[in-house]
C-alpha cells in the first residue's frame, strides 16, 4: 500500500485554482462588483423601509397566509429583533438571502426544466447536485476567496451554490410528476412546447417548485450565517464575533434572531404553495 | 366519405424494432417476439376505415391494444409501421408543425380519467383547445360557453374541477373536445370510470349529441354493452390484433371466432337486437274479403289463436281472434269486417328489442312488425324473441 505514491489531489486543486484565478481574475472582478452593487441596493431598499411599516407588512402577510398564531409570532419576533438592536444586521442578512434565492430561482428553475425534459441533461446534472449538496459547506468557502476575496460577494456566491440543488431537483421532480393523462391532454390538443410548459406543466408543478424554493430559502439562511466566516457580515457576523470574543449573550441574541427570521420565512413560503 | 383510413398499422414498443418487425412479418407470435427481442407488440397489422359521421368502437379487454391503436390515430403514440390517413393525409409523415395544426383543428380527445386541469375553472378547462389555437379571450369564452351549455353544465363556469362529480367532470371533458369543433373525436374509455347508472345516462347523452353534430367518433371500451349501444360498427381486438369488424348485430349473431362468441355470451342482447332480427314470417294472413270460415280454417291449420288481416298489397289492416270468428260462423254472418280489431301493438323493423319487451310481456296478441307504409314484414312471438335473446344464431324465418 505504502509503495503507491500519494495522490497529489490537493496540489492539483491548488494549481487549477491558481490557473483559473490568473485566467479569469479580471472578469470575476467585474462580476463581483456587479453582484456587490446588487446586494447593496437590496440592503438599501430593505433598510429604507421604516421598521414599523416592515413589521406591520410582515404581520399582515403572515395573518393572510397562515393565520393568527403566526401573525402574533411575527409581531413578537420582529419586535424582539428591533428591540435588541439587530435590525440593521438582520436586513443585511435578508438582503443576502433574497439575492441568493433570486439567483437560485433564475438559474435553478430553467436547469430543473432542462433536467426534466432531457434525460442526458438529467444524467449530467444529478451527480453534480449530489456533489454540491454533500460536500461540506466550509469547503466551498475556500475557493471563493481567491476569486472574490473576503466579503459579501463570495458569501452570497457560495450560498447560491449551496442552496440551488433543491430548486433544480424539485423543479425536475414536479415536472416529472405531472400525470401522463394531462401530458396527453396537452399534446392531443396540439399544444406547442412552450404552451405545454406554461399552461400545463409548470402550473401543475407549482407547489413542488415552491417547496424547492422554500428549502432554498432555509438553506440560504443557514449558509449566509456560515459565510460570515469569510466576511459576509449580517446576523452571522454577529454570531461569528461572539464566538471569537466568547460573548455568549450576544451570540444567543443573534441566534434567536436567526431562528425568528427562519420561522417566518419558512411558514410564509410553505403556505404560498397551498393557495390556488 | 372516408374520414380515417388505417392500413396495416403495427406498433412495437422498444427502440430498435427492425428485428421484431421482421419476425412479425414472418408470422411470429407476440410471445415469440417478446422472448427473442424483449419488445412488446402493441398493435398488429390493423386495417379499417371509418366513414364521416360514423361511430366506430374499438373494443377488447385490457392489454388487447385498443388504447394503443387509438393513440396512434393522433400520434400520441407513433406507429412503427403502416399508414394512418386523416382526410387522405398520413399523420405519421406530418411535420411537427403540421401535426400540431391537425391536432388543434381536426382531432380532439376525451380521456378515461377526464384529464381536467385542476388549476383552471370549468370554463377555462373547456377553452383549453381554443386557447392553444390562439383565439382571443372573448371568442374563447363565447365558444366555450356554447359547449358548456351543450353538455348541460350551465352555471358551473367558475367552479373548479374538484367540486364536480365524475359524471359532470366527464361532461366537461366532452365539452372541451367539442369546443374546437373538430371533425374527429377520439374517446378513450370515456365512461369506464363512472357509476353504471351515470354511465348509461352519459351514453344516451353522447348519442343525443352525436345525433345533432354528426362527428366521426373512434370510441374505445372494454364493455360490450356499451360498444353495442354506441357503435355503428365495432372492431373487436385480442392480443394486439383485430379479430372481427362488423355492425353490432354481426358481432352478436355471427361471431367470427370462439373468442368473440365467448365475449358476446353474457351481453344483454335486447339492446343490440332489433325487431327484424328475431321476427318470424306471419304463417298465415287473412284478407278483408275472406269470410270468417276461411279465416278460421287458416287459424286451425296453423294452430293460431289470432290472425293478421292485410290487403292484397300486404298493408296491415288489423287482426281477428278465433273465438269471435267462430261466433260469426255460428251466427251465419259472412263478412269479417265487424270483428277486425284495428287497435294493436306494432313495431318497426329497427326497433330495439329492449323497447318492446314490456309490450311483449303483457300483450296477448303477437306484435306486428310493419314498415313505414304499414306493410306487414313479420311477427314477434314470444318464442322467437326468447330464442333470439338466449342464443347466438339467427332465428329461422319459417
Amino acid at each position: 500500500m505504502n509503495s503507491i505514491p500519494r495522490l497529489p489531489l490537493a496540489r492539483w486543486t491548488d494549481q487549477a485554482i491558481d490557473f483559473l484565478q490568473t485566467r479569469w481574475g479580471p472578469s470575476t472582478q467585474a462580476f463581483s462588483d456587479q453582484m456587490e452593487n446588487f446586494i447593496k441596493g437590496m440592503q438599501e431598499i430593505l433598510l429604507g423601509i421604516p421598521p414599523e411599516l416592515f413589521i406591520i407588512a410582515v404581520v399582515l402577510l403572515a395573518w393572510w397566509l397562515t393565520g393568527g398564531k403566526m401573525a402574533i409570532f411575527s409581531l413578537a419576533g420582529l419586535f424582539f429583533i428591533y428591540n435588541v438592536q439587530l435590525w440593521t444586521v438582520t436586513m443585511e442578512t435578508l438582503a443576502m438571502v433574497f439575492t441568493a434565492v433570486l439567483s437560485c430561482g433564475i438559474v435553478g428553475i430553467p436547469l430543473g426544466i432542462l433536467s426534466a425534459k432531457n434525460q442526458t441533461a438529467h444524467n449530467i446534472i444529478a451527480p453534480i447536485l449530489d456533489f454540491m449538496q454533500t460536500l461540506p459547506a466550509f469547503v466551498y468557502l475556500l475557493p471563493a476567496i481567491p476569486f472574490f476575496g473576503l466579503g459579501v460577494v463570495p458569501g452570497v456566491l457560495t450560498t447560491i451554490i449551496f442552496a440551488m440543488p433543491p430548486v433544480i431537483r424539485l423543479t425536475d421532480l414536479g415536472l416529472r410528476q405531472v400525470p401522463q393523462e394531462l401530458i396527453e391532454l396537452g399534446k392531443s390538443f396540439g399544444s406547442t412546447f412552450l404552451q405545454m410548459l406554461f399552461k400545463i406543466e409548470l402550473p401543475l408543478a407549482r407547489s413542488t417548485i415552491l417547496a424547492g424554493i422554500n428549502q432554498c430559502i432555509m438553506l440560504s439562511l443557514s449558509m449566509v450565517v456560515i459565510a460570515a466566516m469569510i466576511g459576509a457580515k449580517g446576523l452571522g457576523g454577529v454570531v461569528w464575533r461572539a464566538i471569537q470574543t466568547l460573548k455568549f449573550g450576544m451570540g444567543f441574541e443573534a441566534g434567536l434572531a436567526i431562528v425568528v427570521i427562519a420561522m417566518i420565512l419558512d411558514r410564509i413560503t410553505q403556505n404560498l404553495g397551498k393557495s390556488r | 366519405m372516408e374520414k380515417v383510413i388505417i392500413k396495416n398499422l403495427t406498433k412495437i414498443y422498444g427502440h430498435n424494432t427492425d428485428r421484431a418487425m421482421q419476425m412479425l412479418r414472418n408470422g411470429a407470435s407476440n410471445q415469440e417476439i417478446r422472448e427473442k427481442t424483449k419488445q412488446v407488440v402493441g398493435v398488429r397489422d390493423a386495417s379499417f376505415t371509418v366513414e364521416q359521421g360514423e361511430s366506430f368502437v374499438i373494443m377488447g379487454l385490457s392489454g388487447s391494444g385498443k388504447s394503443t391503436l387509438l393513440r396512434c390515430v393522433n400520434r400520441l403514440i407513433k406507429a412503427t409501421a403502416g399508414e394512418i390517413l386523416i382526410d387522405g393525409e398520413d399523420i405519421n409523415q406530418m411535420s411537427s408543425r403540421r401535426l400540431e395544426q391537425v391536432r388543434q383543428e381536426k382531432i380532439a380527445m376525451v380521456f378515461q380519467r377526464f384529464a381536467l386541469l385542476p388549476h383552471r375553472t370549468i370554463l377555462d378547462n373547456i377553452a383549453y383547445g381554443l386557447e392553444v389555437q390562439g383565439l382571443r379571450r372573448p371568442i374563447r369564452q363565447e365558444k366555450a360557453t356554447q359547449a358548456l351549455e351543450l353538455v348541460g353544465l350551465k352555471g358551473w363556469e367558475d367552479s373548479y374541477p374538484d367540486s364536480l362529480s365524475g359524471g359532470m367532470q366527464q361532461r366537461v371533458g366532452i365539452a372541451r373536445a367539442l369546443a374546437t369543433d373538430p371533425d374527429i373525436l377520439l374517446m378513450d374509455e370515456p365512461f369506464s370510470a363512472l357509476d353504471p347508472l351515470i354511465r348509461q345516462d352519459m351514453q344516451d347523452e353522447l348519442l343525443d349529441i352525436q345525433q345533432k353534430l354528426q362527428k366521426t367518433i373512434l370510441f374505445v371500451t372494454h364493455d360490450l354493452d356499451e360498444a353495442l349501444k354506441v357503435g355503428d360498427r365495432i372492431a373487436l381486438m385480442k392480443d394486439a390484433r383485430i379479430v372481427q369488424i362488423g355492425s353490432p348485430e354481426d358481432i352478436l349473431l355471427s361471431p367470427a371466432s370462439d373468442y368473440v362468441a365467448r365475449f358476446v355470451e353474457n351481453v344483454n342482447r335486447s339492446r343490440a337486437l332489433t325487431a327484424s332480427t328475431v321476427m318470424v314470417k306471419p304463417r298465415a294472413v287473412a284478407y278483408p274479403k275472406d269470410g270468417p270460415l276461411t279465416a278460421l280454417s287458416h287459424m286451425e291449420r296453423h294452430g293460431l289463436s289470432t290472425i293478421f288481416v292485410t290487403d292484397r298489397a300486404g298493408h296491415l289492416q288489423g287482426y281477428v281472434q278465433a273465438e269471435e270468428a267462430s261466433d260469426l260462423v255460428d251466427k251465419g254472418i259472412r263478412e269479417l269486417d265487424s270483428i277486425i280489431r284495428h287497435n294493436m301493438p306494432t313495431a318497426s323493423p329497427d326497433t330495439m328489442l329492449a323497447e318492446i319487451m314490456d309490450t311483449l310481456a303483457y300483450c296477448k296478441v303477437p306484435v306486428a312488425v310493419i314498415d313505414e307504409q304499414r306493410k306487414l314484414k313479420g311477427v314477434l312471438v314470444r318464442g322467437s324473441v326468447i330464442a333470439g335473446l338466449a342464443g347466438g344464431r339467427r332465428v329461422s324465418h319459417e
